[in-house]
């Protein structure tokens, strides 16, 4: 694949999770959505610059922000959007809601909203690969805040004694809830973790892809070649509240001024001047935007017009294997 | 045939299954140590090798999160704690992740953990050396929890549990380890959640798991000489639990003994008590007695671990009680007479 086309896809899933979030904003503030939504938009590079260096055969461990993670490795949108609305149909049977996706066919087997809670369970899938001896590997996504919990640690120091082919892929958008990081840590230094239990650790800008994926791509060929794990951290900012759609307003903090510096450094936009400086046509990119809008459009029609799970339904799956 | 150990039975099953299923593997503390987990893995390091048996730092918490996440990528991990009471650093991981997990997920990610845990208490190892803490386990949906009281079942229960597909916590308790039996062989695994009778008698039910169905037994024995036939029902697996068995045994004797060496309020016992006042309560002859831990953390001094937890003497004092023999029997209070509580 060449640059081009990698760029193309890129750009085309960035703007998909955007347009995806964008609605869900909508069904939020009209009340269509009860679940509670946390928005991802802003930090669309980190996700798609990362699960570009990996094929279905990969894990991916989110959280309760993962939307981004889940289209970006290749989760089915239709589902997903059933899902938020909770719906029979939904990737997780409308159990779920937006916090708990399930796309078992592209490597993503939950994600939940306890913090921290996948980051575990992301080591065994990698320990797991590596037992099975298939080259693949596992993606723990965790935001900031998550690092304040203590089995964060535990879990990086398994990882590494264990040598496991792990990737964790910290988010840092400043913020744990209302939070930031300046009132929580007395040094904004998450990444040199990583020298604590002895793995490679990198700073991007997770607002550029182009860098994203590069420290993945670096760190995914390393976990595939039996090296073991490694640490991302990407400095990024969620353009929305903690939880919710309001942009600027959310838990009783306002953020104006700092969202005022931050979209300026919009992912996609840098990606679309980036092609537009190379030569790519305009009109491209403009029927890129376009395509996607209408694509989501029709999947979230699908959802809105969905069923709700039979109440008849409530007690089935407490156990596997068809047990009650 | 030769009898072996509850231990043995452990270490049994575990060599049956490391040798028959390459998905299984062993991860917890004091894995490589002889004498950490009571013998039960003596060796086990040297003959399937430390990539199968990884012992662990004390990440409790990321070690039970890691064997979670390989038993949803097809592995069929069995994760030990040496003791129970430190196993609550791994909360999250068992309870909000690996029990939720089919439901949440309409069981299209089974999750085929063993979390092994390890109840060690008694030699004035105090309150947070001594624990019993299995009904906050079997109180969460989507957990199943065994109990071996047996030298068999301590290696039956361990294949069953592997091979379930569900998250179970195998709970031994090491005052059963001298328990002897005949083991079984191979790893075909049964449903989980079937007692067993081991003793019939007709005029009470004593339904008891793990360490209570030894002190159970031999309160039999002792009852007998008196004229009263207790049947003793070992539970064996108390989530899900042998409703069927214990209904049946209480319908036929008319009397029930429910006892578990745990403590008083909102036990497994509670549990058992209920569902035999609502279901059985027509054929009851006397109210339904407990035979409990006292509502206390576990003490150190030998002077105050002795009054602390029920043995054969609290399980005949309950029985002579319910049968009418010794109707003015405190409850709910440690006497000098008996030890644990009767309530």
């Amino acid at each position: 694949m060449t640059d081009y086309d990698i760029n193309l896809r890129r750009l085309r899933m960035m703007w998909r999770i955007r347009h995806a979030e964008e609605v869900i904003a909508g069904w939020v503030e009209s009340g269509l959505a009860r679940t509670p939504c946390h928005l991802y938009i802003g930090q669309e590079a980190v996700a798609t610059g990362i699960c570009g260096s990996l094929t279905a055969e990969d894990q991916v461990w989110g959280n309760h922000r993962s939307h981004g993670h889940y289209l970006a490795k290749g989760g089915d949108l239709t589902g997903m959007l059933c899902e938020v609305l909770c719906r029979a149909s939904g990737c997780a049977g409308g159990r779920g809601g937006s916090m708990h996706l399930l796309g078992r066919e592209v490597g993503i087997l939950g994600t939940v909203p306890i913090v921290g809670a996948t980051v575990p369970l992301a080591v065994g899938g990698a320990l797991a690969m590596r037992m099975q001896g298939k080259g693949r590997v596992s993606v723990a996504f965790f935001g900031d805040g998550c690092v304040e919990e203590g089995h964060v640690g535990e879990s990086m120091n398994l990882a590494a004694i264990y040598r496991t082919p792990c990737l964790f892929v910290i988010e840092n958008n400043l913020y744990s809830s209302h939070m930031h990081i300046r009132e929580r840590r007395v040094k904004d230094n998450i990444a040199t973790m990583a020298d604590l239990y002895g793995m490679p650790g990198e700073v991007v800008d997770g607002n550029d892809i182009a860098a994203v994926a590069v420290a993945g791509a670096t760190a995914v060929a390393r976990a595939r070649a039996g090296e073991g794990p490694s640490l991302i951290e990407a400095r990024t900012f969620r353009w929305r509240g903690h939880v919710g759609h309001r942009m600027d307003q959310d838990v009783g903090v306002s953020r104006r001024g700092e969202l005022s510096e931050w979209l300026p450094r919009c992912p996609i936009a840098r990606l679309r001047a980036r092609l537009l400086e190379a030569g790519v046509a305009p009109t491209l990119l403009e029927q890129l935007e376009v395509d996607s809008k209408a694509e989501v459009a029709a999947a979230a029609q699908v959802a809105e017009a969905a069923p709700f799970p039979d109440p008849s339904t409530l007690t089935d799956h407490v156990y596997a294997g068809g047990q009650s | 045939m030769s009898e072996s150990t509850y231990g043995e039975g452990i270490h049994q099953a575990l060599v049956a299954l490391l040798e028959a299923d390459p998905t299984v593997f062993v991860l917890g503390q004091g894995l490589w140590s002889p004498w950490y987990v009571g013998g039960t893995m003596t060796d086990l390091d040297k003959r399937f090798g430390r990539d199968r048996i990884m012992d662990a730092p004390v990440s409790e918490n990321a070690t039970t999160g890691t064997a979670i996440g390989a038993a949803m990528s097809g592995m069929r991990p069995i994760v030990v704690h040496p003791r129970m009471d430190f196993m609550l650093l791994a909360a999250d991981p068992i309870i909000n992740q690996a029990a939720n997990w089919s439901h949440l997920f309409s069981a299209k990610v089974p999750v085929p953990v063993v979390i092994r845990a390890i109840i060690n208490r008694g030699g004035e190892q105090g309150a947070q050396h001594s624990q019993a803490l299995q009904a906050m386990y079997a109180h969460v949906p989507g957990m199943k929890v065994v109990m071996p009281a047996t030298a068999r079942d301590a290696y039956q229960l361990l294949v069953d549990a592997v091979y379930d597909g569900n998250p179970v916590m195998y709970i031994d308790d090491r005052w059963c380890y001298g328990q002897k039996g005949e083991l079984p062989t191979g790893t075909v695994p049964g449903p989980i959640g079937m007692g067993a009778i081991l003793r019939p008698g007709k005029d009470l039910s004593i339904i008891a798991w793990s360490v209570m169905v030894q002190e159970a037994l031999a309160a039999a024995e002792v009852l007998a000489r008196e004229g009263i036939e207790a049947e003793v029902v070992d539970l064996r697996a108390i989530k899900p639990w042998d409703r069927k068995l214990v209904l049946e045994s209480v319908r036929r004797t008319g009397r029930a003994l429910v006892a578990e060496a745990s403590w008083a309020t909102a036990g497994m016992h509670a549990e058992v008590a209920a569902v035999i006042a609502s279901e059985a309560f027509d054929r009851l002859r006397a109210p339904i007695l407990r035979v409990t831990l006292p509502d206390c953390p576990a003490p150190s001094a030998r002077t105050l671990e002795e009054p602390y937890y029920p043995k054969a003497a609290t399980v005949i004092a309950a029985a002579r009680r319910l049968c009418g023999c010794s109707p003015s029997h405190p409850l709910r209070q440690a006497t000098l007479a008996v030890p644990g509580w009767i309530c």
